[in-house]
């Protein structure tokens, strides 16, 4: 696994904050908006140029601030494989991304006609000039491919991944998401209507919206074969997965959570699991009036009144849309290797439509199974269970 | 507020890309969503964006605008009493 | 193993392919860099009310796709999956433009909400109540065989029995003024433009839809059946015959065993050489290429893979798109090699039914 975000560059100061209760939402430093004031971001601290050197990359690259993050996050978690020869078995890399290069098209859009040192970015826009990018940076030669459904992008990246491994198209698969703020979502999401002005509150009744985040993060699945091989360690097993479409509006989610619903119970039934086997969830929690609602009773449909402890890790690292689901899956991850739940933090009063409440303390319990939800506009909707190796 | 209920009917049409449609054929109390010219949630919020960029007006919560956007009768009086251009 | 049968089609490209008919009529370009698709009516397929926001690429998307679907007599299938290469480029074009134009004041969200690459698979699912699994890739030329292979896996493991696969683009004339200044583009002064015997750099580019169903059984209308697909993220020159060969092996084929390969040759004479590469291995091979009437553009291999479908169903290769003298009787098994300024390689083989 490899993870870079707003609360650590690394798997581990990932979990140090998340364990610790170090939030990373802040104000704005390096994006260049008139909402500066106005919000919140899950902002990772490193300048472009500050990125581009710790991945000594030379003068002419082309790399936008996403596909650097990617590249950052996909070269920890090859490492962290302890992978010597990336071409060694049949490879692959699925990235999940929704910006792509938006970052330098803002940037350039008009300077392009007369600057030609920025023409190099022109072809970032494109997402998958991003997986290129990476794929070419880690020198693996293999299927690579790009997957953008909004913010439920890298949770499919994950079931792709898997289902070549399951059928024996790859041996092994890097999979994961990446995004980086640009103005682009930050007006998108604003008029929307939904960005909060101060921190954002999952599953809380005052909740006024989201906080948008940074991030990337991969994770590396191998097939039996090849672990058994390599006689590697296995950190959790990808048990089920489900994805559904809500197919009710064009971004808002149905009231009843349906498309929610349908992912849930597709990967609870792939997985071979009963809903009282889930031992914590891990939400999507974007702390929208709209999702909140949608996917609490989507978990009420799926487990009744008695869902597993469950909380959103947003309010540390923001929304960070296609990558969400990836650094979520490293979190989950997390969790089942140290049998510990991570607090919903910012969480005060309960919502007024159900008895769901979130956990708000870190909390030790023995983990066998975790859920992850992650849900995006055109109703995509996606589960992916995790389980103790 | 004849005239600004016309202009109000002109500007609806145009950004919503109602093309079907002319001035002519939206009555001053026709409700806007639902049954009568169909609007969704999308369009209350370009609406809104409306009554900012035109009118000065600015609403802060979406859910404000389920009273102002009933019909253009609603939204000619809301916006001849909260003008501020 | 269950069977991958490509069983409805449709298509919009810069050709009129939107009625059904295959290149009998062709409209044929030298002289345009850009070339457009030709727009059906779309009066009988969206309703007005939900055609006023939608984009060039979500009204091409979802005509074709309801014509495919038409024509395997699905009504709703059990899973979406798109392919598209810039996404929705238009509504993406528009709202940068807003923000940047307007210094991030006034915005209205509705070109944001349809600038998400998902938006057409989404649009299809919405308008048929599709609850299904509905996926989008957007990894380039190989946009649309990330698509077509993810299908396939679903219909061998049985997770699904009919699955709705499409590849998407449309332009925009800012992107298109971008494309000319880093010569993606052919230059005007490089006319006439060729495909085959180009002797200069970029491409003529354009935009097109084109739809399949794909079942795990076989209908009065199936076209072909879809037996392989690879695709690989970059290649030398030099590996490219290994690719194509190890392709084949794996398959149990042999090179003689094709009996027409799909070239998705541009005229970009900076990357024509792995073409040139495939066609040689090929010489004795009845030989097919199609961009000269589509145009470039990140899904233009889903209208090779029309192509191809067409000539096993209908059994002949139109003259337009002859690349070489050479006609079989029969043809049962037909290969498609494409790649994008030298990235994105892609093999799909697929064989009459």
């Amino acid at each position: 696994m490899g993870i870079i975000s707003a609360i650590g560059n690394t798997v581990e100061e990932n979990y140090n904050a998340l364990i610790s209760g170090k939030m990373g939402i802040t104000d704005i430093e390096y994006i260049d908006t008139i909402h500066k004031n106005e919000i919140k971001v899950g902002e990772i601290k490193f300048t472009n140029q500050q990125l581009e050197q710790l991945l000594q990359l030379p003068q002419d690259n082309n790399f936008s601030r996403t596909a650097m993050l990617a590249t950052i996050a996909a070269k920890q978690a090859v490492e962290n494989a302890k992978i010597q020869d990336i071409n060694e078995c049949k490879t692959g890399f699925i990235s999940a991304t929704s910006v792509g290069g938006m970052d330098m098209t803002e940037r350039f859009y008009y300077e392009y006609f007369d600057n030609e040192s920025c023409r190099k970015y022109i072809k970032s826009q494109d997402a998958g000039d991003t997986t290129h990018n990476t794929a070419h940076y880690l020198g693996l030669k293999g299927l690579v491919t790009a997957i953008s459904t909004a913010c439920s992008s890298a949770a499919n990246a994950i079931m792709m991944g898997a289902k070549l491994i399951e059928t024996g198209q790859l041996d092994r698969v890097i999979v994961g998401g990446t995004d980086a703020l640009s103005k682009f979502t930050i007006n998108g999401f604003k008029t929307l209507m939904i960005l909060s002005d101060t921190y954002n509150t999952p599953f809380d009744n005052n909740r006024k919206g989201l906080n948008l985040g940074e991030a990337a993060a991969y994770l590396v699945l191998e097939s039996e074969n090849i672990v058994k091989k390599n006689n590697k360690q296995v950190l959790a097993y990808i048990t089920g997965f489900g994805n559904a479409n809500d197919a009710f509006h064009q971004t808002a989610s149905s009231e009843n959570g349906e498309g929610a619903f349908l992912a849930m119970q597709k990967a609870l039934k792939m997985a071979n699991l009963d809903p009282s086997d889930i031992d914590y969830i891990n939400a999507h929690g974007t702390a929208t009036p709209n999702n909140d609602l949608s996917e609490g009773r989507a978990i009420i449909r799926i487990f009744n009144e008695d869902a597993p402890e469950f909380s959103s890790t947003k309010p540390f690292t923001g929304h960070t849309l296609a990558a969400a689901a990836a650094i979520e899956a490293v979190y989950s991850v997390l969790a089942l290797q140290n049998d510990i739940m991570f607090p919903n933090k910012n969480f005060q009063t309960p919502m007024e439509e159900f008895n769901l409440r979130p956990i708000t303390k870190l909390t030790q319990k023995p983990l066998q199974h975790v859920l992850s939800n992650s849900f995006g506009f055109g109703g995509n909707c996606s589960t992916v269970i995790f389980s103790k190796s | 507020m004849e005239s600004l209920k016309v202009e109000l009917k002109a500007k609806i049409i145009e950004v919503l890309n109602l093309e079907d449609i002319s001035v002519e054929d939206i009555n001053d109390n026709d409700p806007l969503f639902g049954e009568g010219l169909g609007l969704d949630s999308i369009d209350a919020l370009e609406l809104i964006v409306l009554l900012d960029k035109n009118y000065g007006i600015k609403l802060t919560d979406p859910k404000d605008g389920k009273a102002i956007f009933q019909s253009v009768e609603t939204m000619a009086a809301f916006i001849a009493a909260n003008r501020k251009k | 193993m269950v069977k991958t049968y490509i069983n409805g089609v449709g298509s919009i490209s810069a050709q009129k392919t939107f009625e059904g008919d295959f290149l009998e009529e062709i409209i044929s370009n030298e002289s345009e860099n850009v070339i457009y698709a030709v727009q059906p009516s779309y009066k009988e397929v969206i309703p007005p009310a939900s055609i006023r926001r939608m984009s060039k690429g979500v009204k091409m998307g979802i005509f074709t796709s309801n014509k495919a679907l038409k024509e395997a007599c699905i009504e709703v299938p059990d899973a979406i999956i798109t392919g598209t290469g810039m996404g929705c480029v238009e509504d993406s074009d528009k709202f940068l433009k807003a923000i940047l134009d307007n210094k991030e004041q006034f915005l209205t969200p509705t070109s944001f909400i349809q600038s998400t690459h998902n938006t057409v698979g989404a649009q299809i699912a919405l308008g048929l109540q599709c609850k299904g699994y509905n996926f989008t890739y957007v990894n380039g030329a190989v946009s649309f065989e990330s698509a077509l292979l993810d299908a396939k896996l679903q219909l061998e493991t049985s997770e699904a029995n009919a699955i709705l696969v499409g590849g998407i683009d449309e332009t925009t004339q800012h992107t298109l003024d971008l494309y000319r200044l880093v010569n993606f583009i052919k230059n005007e002064k490089d006319q006439p433009f060729s495909v085959l015997n180009s002797n200069s750099k970029g491409v003529v580019f354009s935009e097109g839809s084109n739809f399949f169903v794909l079942e795990n059984q076989q209908k009065t209308s199936s076209y072909a059946t879809l037996e392989a697909i690879n695709f690989f993220n970059e290649l030398k020159i030099s590996e490219v015959g290994e690719f194509i060969c190890s392709f084949l092996d794996s398959n149990g084929i042999k090179i003689e065993t094709i009996d027409a390969i799909v070239l998705g040759n541009n005229g970009d004479t900076q990357f024509d050489d792995y073409y040139t590469i495939a066609s040689t291995l090929f010489s004795k091979t009845p030989q097919v290429y199609y961009k000269h009437l589509s145009g470039e553009y990140n899904t233009a291999s889903s209208f090779g893979f029309w192509v191809a479908s067409k000539i096993l169903k209908n059994q002949l290769i139109p003259s337009a798109v002859k690349m070489n003298d050479l006609t079989k009787d029969n043809y049962t098994y037909v290969l498609l090699y494409n790649q994008y300024r030298g990235k994105d390689h892609s093999l799909i083989l697929i064989k009459k039914c």
